[in-house]
């Protein structure tokens, strides 16, 4: 990109944490006058999301990007390294950052919440750390920003302030943080003592290790251990961290913080491990099972949940796993199917999760119970639901066919016949927790409303939130029918391929 | 001058100070004194840190007596490393004092607090220097009465049946030390700490020094307050003044921690405490209990002094651990927690005593609505915390780091995953302060909106300790290289009377 | 038989250690715990002073055809505890003479019900 020309690859990297972190700062200095602060945390994301534009042209040309910030201990520092799978994860939060604070701003006014300056600081705060995450070129780097990512979301989820947001607030952080140092930093350190490398390398840095049962016990204690992939039974977060503001639901828990974790598992399959290594190691399978369980269990417990956000987040428990199923299949089309997931679930996601934000403020309603009837007043955000739900589902003409295609065909082409028939019937289960809802607010009549529907008896939400509901239903139909550019970035991760490799 | 008596500059300078400021008697004049006093000897300590490990090490003979005769002065990188913490630390206490005893001490006293407290600095850096094992006795019992007098300073009369207590305990700790060394003399006929090493490797065994080595051990373990030996410490640093408490909690018991390492390393060499009396085992264990007990116990107080108090004693089993791991990666751990503990501790106490300056209660229910109130406070409490907690970028990682390395390195996983768990029980007693600090408002009475943000001269050190926490948090060359050069000088003399006839 | 009579001073030493020891931990009264560790530091002071006899030894100063002395260094040493002892002794003292003046009492189980003391 032009407008990036002046700048070395490597100050690139660190322009892209350092954006949002000034950001943050600005907003505060700012705090005083909300459209100020509005306009601050706009162009932020505007620019940050030119960066990595330029990051990514970069990386198609084949640039190496690498920064090394500071050594901590004796060769093992805070180091950045730029490759496809990070790209693609930068593109889709960087993007969504936009798109959320335009839908931000009508919620939080709409919604008349207060600590604004509050929020909109920590939420630059955030995606400046799921940047770092994004780009880490080491274990350390990627554990660092992941505790930052957790710590700076906190005050986020228990923004309400409210007795149920502290509940939710501690279970949120005593999860996250618990099976972060307990598991993961354990694993690191096991990592660490193991190879004395902790460098993200294509082919992983386990070749020479002899101990297969270690490794086998640090994969378990890596899926454990990044909490925020959330395989069960440490789950209990993610539907705990929906007492925060819908727009934080959205972005953070559907796209930033969740992926922060499904992507790390990734990036540990694919970079340390090494997708041969984990072929075959005895813990892979037990772990795929797990996963494949949590598909499903969360998707039965989401028909059980009335309140839409709570429905939302046990579908998203579900989904997440279908991106670690996509990891530990071992795969170079399943990983790679993962790795559009990550994408393409974000798209739907946080459409639905916009949906239910709007819906929340132009009508009040949180049951799901409630919204028979509610296609008459909000007609085009329960389109975008439907459109939304279509694309979790998987269904064409929505961006989700894609991934899930790509999984299937991954599950297959490892012979886990089990893995295939997991992903159609939760197909199925997404089906009938997913699509009654647009399903009876447009079909089902509310007691009072009995005239002939027109466009004067519509109540939507304000026009922020509209725009973004229209931006991201608009990204699960694009990425449907154009998802060459994805797919081109996901196919220059190494090991990784839409077509599948020759041993594979 | 200066250069040639440095080695014995840290012990005079407060020595001889401590009675002038006992006579210069006015509360401000004897603040500036002593604070002096104490950043010189800190200076000192640098230099003598500089020279320890360019040099190696120093020896000084006190009084011109040349050793093994006289009394002398060693000085290597592993004391020089801990001895500059503690002046270091004393001198921000000091700074940190004058505002903190106003309100905890009664005026009259103020002298008194600063004679005992040089006092107490004179001794701690006696146990540090002197390479004589009955001069160490002298310098603990000099730092230990010190100790005493300045916890019952407080104005809470609690603080008087705490020092009590402390009295009691530290002198059968003291005197368990001093039947040790009696018993060590007996074999060996000298007190001089490299003449004794190489004359228990000669004794091989004996059944005197076997009893010496347990007197020793149990003595030092009072003094360290190693679980299950660690009764005194709560209600002492509970009710001591804030200063009192911040300075303890980062000295006192790591010199203590530091008079076991010298014990077991210089004096007894590892290889016969650990591989023929098998005490690592022991340790390991005690220093595991102590971890869950009395984080557990921290999870269960309402007085935040008391949180932090156990949460003192839970991380000497940390440093314990970190040396019964017997390698040098464990024994650096050891020392690089010594260090970083008392830049947590230190910042932790001196908020809680901000705290109490401007709300007059340490309760956790007086902590709510802090985070409005004191925000510069709270957020030097929370830094700290999360040092404590072993959040990464600062030195409670490093510490975390390298004792499960050193864990690791010995394939001890159990044990790496314990030390990892133990911190989460950190996460839940630091969490409750913070929850109450940020997420609960304060009572409605009106004193506690007039509550303000403390006065400069406690925020100043309080945050120098802070940034400290950060830098040696990131910048980790200048501690990591100062403990593994030290860890592996002590093991190299440990070793060397291995080989030797 | 011998094992005692030889070592009579190392019994006696026990004895009285093992004497104020159990005063320090039973007695309930707080000056008597003082003395208790008065004898439990005593039995130290009479560990290291008979250590330092040599059978035989005259006192170890300088005389015409003396030829072996006393151990002087032990004693010397305990010279130096005996006053860590006295100070250890006055700063308990008035640290109870405080206690009293504070609670009225000096022994341990009356003020230990009247607030979370010790």
């Amino acid at each position: 990109m032009n407008l990036w020309q002046g700048f070395e690859p490597g100050q690139l990297i660190a322009l892209s944490i350092l954006v949002p972190f000034i950001g943050a700062l600005l907003v505060v200095a700012t705090g005083k006058t909300p459209n100020l602060r509005e306009t601050v945390t706009l162009s932020t994301a505007v620019i940050l999301f030119t960066i990595v534009l330029a990051i990514t042209d970069l990386v198609f040309q084949g640039v190496a990007l690498n920064l090394q910030v500071i050594e901590l201990f004796p060769g093992l520092g805070i180091s950045f390294d730029v490759e496809p799978l990070g790209v693609l994860f930068a593109l889709v939060a960087s993007f969504l950052w936009i798109i959320t604070s335009i839908y931000a701003i009508g919620y939080m006014r709409g919604h008349h919440e207060v600590n604004q300056t509050r929020f909109f600081c920590c939420f630059a705060l955030a995606i400046s750390s799921v940047m770092a995450i994004c780009f880490s070129g080491n274990l350390l780097t990627l554990f660092i920003f992941y505790e930052v990512l957790t710590l700076s979301t906190y005050p986020l989820v228990t923004h309400a302030g409210t007795d149920a947001a502290k509940k939710g607030g501690r279970i949120y952080l005593g999860i996250l943080l618990s099976t972060s140092i307990a598991f993961l930093l354990l694993a690191v350190l096991g990592t660490w003592s193991l190879t004395g490398t902790l460098d993200f390398r294509p082919g992983g840095i386990f070749a020479e290790t002899e101990h297969k049962g270690v490794l086998a016990v640090l994969l378990v204690l890596f899926c454990y251990g990044i909490g925020k992939a959330a395989i069960m039974p440490f789950h209990r977060w993610l539907p705990a961290a929906m007492v925060a503001p819908t727009p934080v639901s959205a972005l953070l828990h559907a796209v930033a913080v969740v992926k922060a974790g499904v992507f790390s598992i990734l990036k540990v399959v694919i970079y340390i491990f090494g997708l041969d290594e984990l072929r075959n190691l005895e813990t892979t399978d037990i772990m795929l099972y797990i996963g494949a369980a949590t598909i499903l269990i969360s998707s039965c417990i989401a028909m059980t949940k009335d309140n839409l956000k709570a429905r939302l987040a046990y579908s998203t428990v579900s989904q997440l796993s279908y991106i670690v199923v996509g990891a530990l299949l071992a795969s170079s089309i399943a990983a790679a199917g993962a790795a559009l997931h990550i994408a393409t679930h974000a798209a739907g996601k946080i459409t639905l999760f916009f949906c239910a934000g709007a819906i929340m403020v132009a009508s009040h309603k949180k049951n799901i119970s409630d919204m028979a009837g509610l296609g008459r007043q909000m007609p085009l955000t329960m389109a975008a639901f439907a459109i939304g739900a279509i694309s979790i589902i998987g269904l064409p003409p929505m961006a989700g066919t894609w991934s899930k295609w790509h999984l299937a065909m991954g599950a297959l082409d490892a012979d886990k016949l089990l893995i295939v028939a997991t992903l159609i019937i939760s197909s199925l289960l997404n089906i009938a927790y997913l699509l009654p809802i647009p399903f009876k607010a447009f079909f089902h009549r509310s007691n009072e409303a009995q005239e002939a529907w027109s466009w004067s008896q519509t109540k939507e939400a304000p026009l922020p939130c509209l725009i973004a509901i229209g931006v991201t239903s608009l990204g699960c139909i694009v990425m449907f029918f154009y998802p060459e550019p994805l797919i081109a970035l996901i196919n220059l991760i190494p090991d990784v391929s839409t077509i599948g490799n020759s041993d594979g | 001058m200066f250069e040639q008596h440095l080695a014995a500059l840290p012990i005079i300078i407060p020595l001889i100070a401590a009675p002038i400021a006992l006579i210069l008697g006015r509360s401000l004049l004897t603040w500036g004194f002593a604070t002096l006093i104490s950043a010189w000897a800190c200076y000192a300590s640098w230099h003598l840190l500089l020279a320890a490990l360019s040099e190696g090490s120093l020896s000084y003979a006190m009084g011109g007596w040349p050793p093994p005769w006289g009394i002398e002065m060693r000085v290597d990188a592993a004391n020089a490393f801990v001895l500059l913490a503690v002046t270091a630390v004393s001198t921000l206490v000091l700074v940190y004092s004058k505002n903190s005893i106003e309100k905890e001490i009664d005026s009259a006293q103020h002298p008194l607090f600063y004679t005992a407290h040089l006092l107490c600095l004179a001794g701690l850096s006696g146990i540090l220097v002197t390479g004589d094992a009955f001069n160490l006795f002298v310098f603990l019992e000099i730092s230990s009465l010190a100790t005493y007098t300045l916890v019952s300073l407080a104005r809470d009369r609690r603080c008087l049946t705490a020092a009590f207590r402390y009295l009691v305990m530290g002198t059968i700790g003291a005197t368990f030390i001093l039947i040790g060394v009696g018993m060590l003399y007996m074999k060996t006929g000298t007190l001089n700490m490299l003449d004794l090493a190489e004359r228990i490797h000669l004794a091989d065994g004996n059944r005197t020094i076997n009893t010496g080595l347990a007197f020793i051990m149990v003595g030092v373990s009072i003094k360290l307050a190693l679980f299950p030996l660690h009764a005194w410490l709560p209600p002492a640093y509970t009710h001591a003044p804030s200063a009192v408490t911040a300075f303890l909690a980062s000295t006192a018991t790591k010199v203590a921690v530091y008079v076991m390492i010298r014990f077991i390393f210089t004096i007894f060499g590892a290889d016969y405490v650990f591989r023929e009396m098998g005490m690592d085992l022991i340790l390991m264990v005690l220093a595991i209990v102590a971890i869950f007990k009395c984080s557990y116990m921290a999870t269960a107080q309402s007085n935040v002094k008391t949180v932090l108090a156990y949460s003192s004693v839970a991380q000497i089993g940390y440093m314990v651990l970190g040396v019964s791991l017997v390698s040098v990666t464990g024994l650096m751990a050891g020392l690089i927690h010594i260090f970083n503990h008392a830049l947590m501790k230190g910042a932790l106490f001196m908020a809680v005593g901000a705290v109490f300056y401007r709300v007059g209660s340490v309760d956790i229910k007086a902590f709510r609505g802090l985070g409005k109130q004191m925000p510069l406070t709270m957020a030097a409490f929370t830094i700290a915390g999360l040092s404590i907690i072993g959040v990464p970028l600062t030195v409670g990682f490093v510490s975390k780091w390298y004792l499960v390395t050193a864990a690791l390195e010995q394939q001890h996983w159990i044990l790496a995953f314990l030390v990892l768990a133990g911190s989460l029980l950190a996460v839940i007693y630091i969490g409750r302060v913070l929850e109450a600090a940020y997420f609960q408002s304060a009572s409605d009475d009106a004193s506690a909106a007039e509550v303000k943000e403390a006065p400069w001269l406690m925020l100043i050190p309080m945050w120098s300790l802070v940034i400290a926490n950060i830098y040696f948090g990131i910048e980790t060359s200048i501690t990591t290289e100062a403990a593994s050069s030290a860890s592996e000088w002590l093991f190299q003399n440990s070793k060397v009377l291995e080989v030797s006839p | 038989m011998s094992f005692i009579i030889d070592y009579y001073n190392y019994w006696i030493v026990v004895f009285l250690m093992m004497t104020g020891f159990y005063i320090v931990i039973s007695a309930n009264n707080l000056v008597k715990k003082i003395v208790g560790l008065n004898i439990f530091q005593t039995s130290v002071f009479m560990l290291y002073i008979t250590m330092g006899k040599v059978s035989g030894g005259t006192a170890p100063i300088v005389a015409e055809g003396v030829t072996l002395y006393s151990n002087p260094l032990p004693h010397v040493l305990i010279l130096t505890a005996i006053v860590v002892g006295v100070a250890t002794t006055a700063v308990g003292l008035s640290l109870i003479v405080r206690i009293k003046r504070a609670y009225g009492t000096v022994e341990e189980n009356e003020f230990q019900n009247e607030d979370d003391a010790i």
